[in-house]
């Protein structure tokens, strides 16, 4: 069966206004996109259910419940779970009712008002065809003692199956979760008695589930978060044995059981459990100790240095501490006698610990990659005593060679898979980027590889992918070859490699966590067989639907597309002049100047941590491993920035240009200088041809240049922006074995050069244009692109053609004015680099070029001097149509 | 004439038994039978609605009351061909379909009328056959509304229909089909859940009023080969969205034809513990908007669902002529139809995804 199955089940509960100040202030404010973000990130972080409340005294909470949820029906990232309408107001929950297309959770409703506004709630519930909750709350009151609770319980399950016919297993009981250790002392045993509770409903209520909301339990001890967690902790585990299915928590407040500190945990047990008399006095005692302390900010705990040597070196590789790994290190080669043994032992016994916890989702990616340095620094200091001894080759995994491919220098994803896949006893020969097939091929047959991985960054690289599996298969190799990096896709994976590469077979990876699984599957002799076999014929599939789903498609002729081309109104428009034409430079520029421009968002994607930042920080399930990271890279950016660890450089310049106009509407000239009299470039733009009506326009980024025939001076800005080169501060840690640092730094230059860009933007926008001076915007809002004027960049979806980048070069003169060159696949290098078009119309807007039909490539392939063949090459990420098969020209 | 609580229970027990005995046929498509008349403005029109202030042609329902003879014909044809159930020929009867032609006011009677028809065919071919009694089920389309999505892309949260008014609009269907006589009520190639759970509120409500349960079947439609509805839900999603209606039936039809509509009919069969129905296309249609698959190309791919026991009764949509129902039953006599698994008595919950509690 697909679709999810879960044990325990967390139900998210930010998305509550009474629970969640941050929600409640969203929502109030009327930020829906903010507060849609809370429901994406908690179904992200693995909220099961999400739990919607919009119960405010201020708030018209029917109308907010209506809008929330029509909003995430719009998220399919969001609606793929089920919704728990949350509200005391039963015209709230009837609204939310009408809203849901799927099968949801109503929490919820009880005897309060007696038994026939219950029974006919319950049975307008089931007929919305929705779960219930059910709270054990009658007409006196709500239940405190484990005995009220089961007999309202009770007596709500008989109304419901034998009055209301509900089916059993839809009902959820919540037998009320009360706070503990108040000072009262008939509070004391409130946790006791909805633990019986529960123990009693699931034996003697046949499918019933039990839910509660979690938090509630710890109230008294609001603002201390160590205790809070702790007793949400030591609550669930008894709860969950008494047969709790469900609960609405945060599970970021979450401590392992096995975790909490000793004392804590038993005192914490006293109260939950209301076993001694002065078990709420004793753990008010140890909670001081504990006020105050949060996450990082937590002292340092030195009392693992006092276990045996092999738990030392576990617990080193599992926290990413260097600190001792040396003597720790040491001492255990003194006592095993062989350094392979450190190996092999202890070393590889940690490494199997990171590398289940990774699989099982509680490592994340940049502890995994520091585990990985402090193993590498321990390999380091056994290497010397091996070669004494003449030792080579501890058992390996398996061997796998890797590469960027040919033209492209992207390399941080492959990076970080290769450091993944050492964590797990892999021998990785990493070749590095820009690495020609034949080499990868025969390094792979001189090594004995296992597997081959290929990784790539822009989209000619998907092509060169496909030329190095169509060797593997005319030299008949059969190993498995892996794909992965930002541009392939397992579509692509699929459609394109795996018909060429038949001896073999190619999986698509789709980021480091998976890496581990495929490889390790791949070489297993037991289970290799099967997964090839379901890895081809799901690609087959794919294959085929693509086929299908392609030949759907329609596109406008390019002739129909120019026709409905966006005509802007040129009449009585000035188009702004730049202070300066020609190209300005700019030498190792300010970095500190930069430091504000950095949209850290795609930084903590690059670690496959999901979410936004700063929201990512807080968040329930990666928040801690980003704290960690964001601490971890802001020491990395002090020391960019103090020790010019990078040296920033741009180039920028000005042209007068028009575009051609009628006779090619999708073109513009570049002029040598304010006369127009002589062209010094035509530059090439590619015009969207999906089916679209006026006023909906088909777009090209020639619309928004001024046409000759207006007669008008427009003109055009280009730039390329790099963060400096990086290998030799990228060399100097990887001599240090610190991948860690060396990967922290390459995405911290990749983000530097976008902040450049973005700066470099807004320079031009206030002062090189100068059509916005008074421009007065947030990091946030440059983000969001609240400025006008666009910078478009030759590969990305609104020019999707890279080699436009050689017209930029040629004027700009980039390579030997900032230091940037373009390889044969128009990658830039160094890889930190950013380039583009500034266009300052208002109306210059981003969009998609979309797939675009044969008459659009001939005719392109004409404007650029080239064959069909060579366009199709060019373009092959975007054809609506099979190269080398004939097709209807349009469509 | 209403079909009395009694007699309509104790033929739908006679249907149920029947479907666990052998597969039971339904009839082709209504939509595109009419098409092949041929049927000018004025015959849309009739004497009755010659001086209609919108043109009316393409409105197929409104030939219940201006060409009733045609509808009648077309079901002769189903029933003749081996149909045991024959749907009305009201898919677009809602009031809100109806707007387009400004003919909202007449769905009651429409309904009626329509509901009718179906019963007269059916009864008199049951007289011919008494061994083999006929069915008529009151077909209610998915309407040209979505209560879960919006029109415009560029918000959202707009939505041009709400809950209460698709619920409204379907009970008045409902009503007309009942009370000229239906057996059952199918809502059918249902690609926005949301809109089909209105359908069944209403229609549940209706059976209180009626005093009786209203028997309905419920069949989804997928718009991509991902095997989602047009809303993005999974088959098995809709199934549990919609299971607390207890369907008569419930199953997929229309889409891409039989070949592509195997895995969501799959998907639901696996699931649902009530009778499973299928009435796929003739395929896609060609260039000309035409259907070109074969009786015999269909009834090879539905005879190979029977094979595989996924189904209990089957049926055409769009382009399935009397030729094809002929087929389909010859292809499948003898097959034995799909066993009602027991009830999962597990907590299903959905969004665009089904979640299973495993305790």
């Amino acid at each position: 069966m697909t679709g999810t199955q879960a044990r325990f089940i967390n139900i998210g509960e930010r998305t509550n206004v009474t629970g969640s100040a941050k929600f409640r202030k969203l929502i109030t404010a009327g930020d829906y996109d903010a507060a849609l973000t809370v429901a994406r990130q908690q179904v992200e972080n693995g909220a099961q259910v999400i739990d919607v409340n919009m119960d405010e005294g201020m708030l018209d909470s029917e109308a907010a419940m209506v809008t929330f949820l029509n909003l995430i029906a719009a998220e399919p990232d969001i609606a793929r779970v089920p919704i728990m309408i949350d509200s005391s107001k039963w015209s709230v929950i009837e609204a939310g009712l009408k809203c849901v297309a799927g099968k949801a959770i109503v929490n919820s409703i009880s005897l309060k008002e007696g038994e026939e506004p219950f029974l006919e709630q319950a049975r307008r519930v089931k007929r919305y065809g929705a779960a219930v909750v059910v709270m054990a709350f009658n007409e006196e009151g709500q239940a405190e003692t484990a005995k009220q609770k089961f007999d309202i319980c009770k007596r709500s399950y008989d109304l419901l199956v034998e009055k209301a016919g509900f089916p059993v297993e839809d009902i959820i009981f919540d037998p009320n979760i009360f706070a503990v250790a108040t000072g009262i002392e008939e509070h004391n045993d409130y946790a006791v008695a909805f633990i019986e509770a529960t123990r009693r409903i699931k034996a003697e209520l046949p499918h019933a589930k039990v839910s509660g909301g979690v938090s509630n339990i710890s109230f008294s001890f609001r603002g201390n978060d160590p205790v809070r967690e702790a007793m949400h902790s030591v609550f669930l585990y008894h709860a969950i044995k008494a047969g709790m299915d469900m609960g609405i928590v945060n599970a970021g407040q979450l401590a392992v059981y096995e975790d909490i500190d000793a004392e804590l945990r038993a005192r914490v047990e006293d109260v939950i459990l209301n076993t001694r008399d002065d078990a709420t006095e004793r753990l008010l005692e140890t909670a001081e100790k504990y006020r105050g302390e949060k996450g990082t900010e937590r002292k340092e705990d030195l009392s693992w240095r006092e276990r045996p040597v092999d738990e030392r070196l576990t617990h080193a590789l599992v926290h990413g501490i260097a600190d001792f790994i040396i003597e720790d290190t040491e001492e255990a080669r003194a006592s095993l006698g062989r350094p392979l043994y450190v190996i092999e032992g202890p070393l590889m016994d940690g490494m199997n610990v990171v590398g289940d916890l990774f699989g099982e989702g509680k490592m994340f990616l940049p502890q995994v990659v520091k585990s990985a340095r402090v193993m590498k620094q321990a390999v380091a200091y056994l290497t010397p005593f091996m070669e004494d001894e003449d030792e080579d080759g501890r058992e390996s995994a398996g061997k796998i060679v890797m590469a960027t491919v040919k033209g492209d220098v992207h390399d941080i994803g492959k990076n970080i898979v290769g450091v993944v896949l050492q964590c797990n006893g892999f021998e990785v020969i990493d070749l590095g980027v820009m690495v020609p097939a034949q080499k990868i091929l025969e390094t792979a047959v001189a090594e004995k590889a296992n597997l081959i991985g290929l990784s790539g960054l822009i989209t000619p690289s998907l092509e060169e992918m496909v030329h190095v599996a169509s060797e593997m298969e005319r030299q008949d190799f059969s190993l498995p070859l892996l794909i992965g990096g930002a541009t392939t896709s397992k579509v692509h994976t699929a459609v394109k490699i795996n018909p060429n590469y038949t001896k073999g077979q190619v999986v698509y990876v789709v980021d480091a966590s998976r890496a581990v699984g495929v490889a390790s599957t791949l070489i297993s002799n037991d289970n290799a067989r099967a997964f090839v076999t379901d890895v081809r014929s799901e690609y087959e599939d794919m294959a085929a639907r693509h086929k299908n789903a392609g030949a759907r498609k329609e596109r406008e002729t390019l002739e129909g597309a120019r026709a409905n081309r966006l005509r802007l109104n040129w009449e009585g428009y000035t188009p702004p002049k730049p202070a300066f034409l020609g190209t300005k430079v700019f030498e190792s520029y300010d970095l500190a100047e930069l430091v504000p421009y950095i949209d850290w968002t795609p930084f903590f994607q690059t670690w496959e941590l999901a979410g936004r930042y700063p929201a990512i920080l807080n968040d329930e399930k990666v928040g801690e491993a980003a704290r960690k990271l964001f601490d971890d890279a802001q020491g990395m950016l002090s020391r960019i920035v103090e020790e010019k660890l990078l040296s920033p450089r741009a180039v920028i310049g000005f042209y007068p240009a028009n575009a051609v106009g009628e006779a090619n509407p999708d073109d513009w000239e570049v002029y040598t200088d304010e006369t127009r009299g002589e062209v010094r470039a035509v530059m090439h733009s590619l015009r969207q041809q999906m089916k679209r009506e006026a006023p909906r326009p088909n777009l090209a980024l020639a619309d928004y240049i001024a046409p000759k025939e207006t007669e008008l001076k427009d003109y055009i800005g280009l730039f390329a922006v790099t963060a400096g080169e990086d290998e030799a501060a990228v060399a100097a840690f990887k001599e240090k074995h610190d991948d860690y640092s060396a990967i922290l730094f390459k995405a911290l230059a990749d983000r530097l050069a976008e902040a450049f860009a973005e700066r470099m933007h807004e320079r031009v926008r206030k002062e090189f244009w100068a059509y916005a001076p008074d421009e007065a915007l947030t990091n946030n809002e440059l983000i969001a692109e609240a400025y006008r004027g666009i910078r478009p960049a030759p590969g990305y979806p609104a020019c999707p053609d890279h080699t436009e980048k050689g017209i930029l070069w040629d004027l700009l003169g980039a390579e030997e004015k900032a230091g940037v060159a373009l390889t044969e696949s128009f990658a830039m290098t160094p890889g930190s680099s950013v380039s583009g078009i500034y266009f300052s119309h208002p109306e210059a807007a981003y969009f998609g070029t979309g797939k675009i039909g044969r008459d659009q490539v001939e005719d392109y392939a004409a404007r650029k001097g080239w064959s069909v063949d060579e366009a199709e090459r060019w373009l092959a990420p975007i054809l609506n149509y099979e190269r080398g098969r004939a097709g209807k020209s349009a469509a | 004439m209403i079909v009395d609580p009694q007699t309509r229970a104790k033929r739908l027990e006679t249907l149920h038994a029947e479907a666990l005995k052998r597969i039971v046929i339904m009839d082709g498509a209504g939509g595109t039978m009419v098409q092949a008349f041929n049927l000018s403005e004025a015959d849309f029109r009739g004497d009755r609605l010659k001086d209609h202030n919108r043109d009316l042609k393409g409105n197929n329902d409104i030939l219940a009351l201006t060409k009733p003879e045609v509808i009648r014909a077309i079901h002769d044809g189903f029933l003749e061909a081996g149909a045991d159930i024959i749907e009305t020929n009201t898919f677009n009867g809602t009031s809100i379909s109806q707007a387009d032609y400004a003919t909202g006011h007449l769905v009651p009677e429409l309904n009626r009328a329509s509901a009718e028809i179906a019963r007269a065919a059916a009864d008199e071919w049951t007289q011919k056959t008494p061994d083999k009694p006929r069915y008529v089920a009151g077909s209610l389309g998915p309407t040209n509304r979505t209560a879960s999505l919006s029109p415009d892309v560029n918000n959202p949260g707009f939505r041009n229909i709400t809950f209460d008014a698709l619920k409204d609009s379907y009970a008045e269907q409902a009503r007309g089909l009942i009370e000229g006589g239906c057996d059952l009520l199918c809502v059918e190639t249902i690609f926005d859940t949301l809109n089909a759970k209105a359908a069944l509120f209403g229609i549940a409500e209706l059976g209180d009023e009626l005093g009786f349960d209203i028997p309905v079947m419920v069949s989804g439609t997928i718009t991509d080969l991902s095997g989602r509805n047009l809303s993005g839900q999974t088959m098995e999603a809709f199934w549990y969205s919609v299971r607390h209606a207890q369907p008569f039936a419930a199953g997929v039809n229309c889409s891409f034809g039989a070949r592509d509509l195997r895995t969501a009919l799959s998907d639901i069969a696996r699931l649902a513990d009530t009778l499973i129905i299928a009435f796929p296309n003739a395929g896609l249609p060609n260039e000309m908007g035409e259907y070109d698959e074969t009786p015999e190309e269909t009834a090879r791919f539905v005879a190979e669902w029977a094979q595989d026991g996924l189904v209990n009764i089957l049926g055409g949509c769009c382009g399935t002529t009397p030729a094809h129902i002929k087929a389909i039953a010859e292809a499948v006599e003898g097959i034995a139809p799909r066993k009602i698994p027991d009830a999962d008595r597990r907590l299903h919950l959905a969004g665009l995804e089904l979640f299973t509690a495993v305790a």
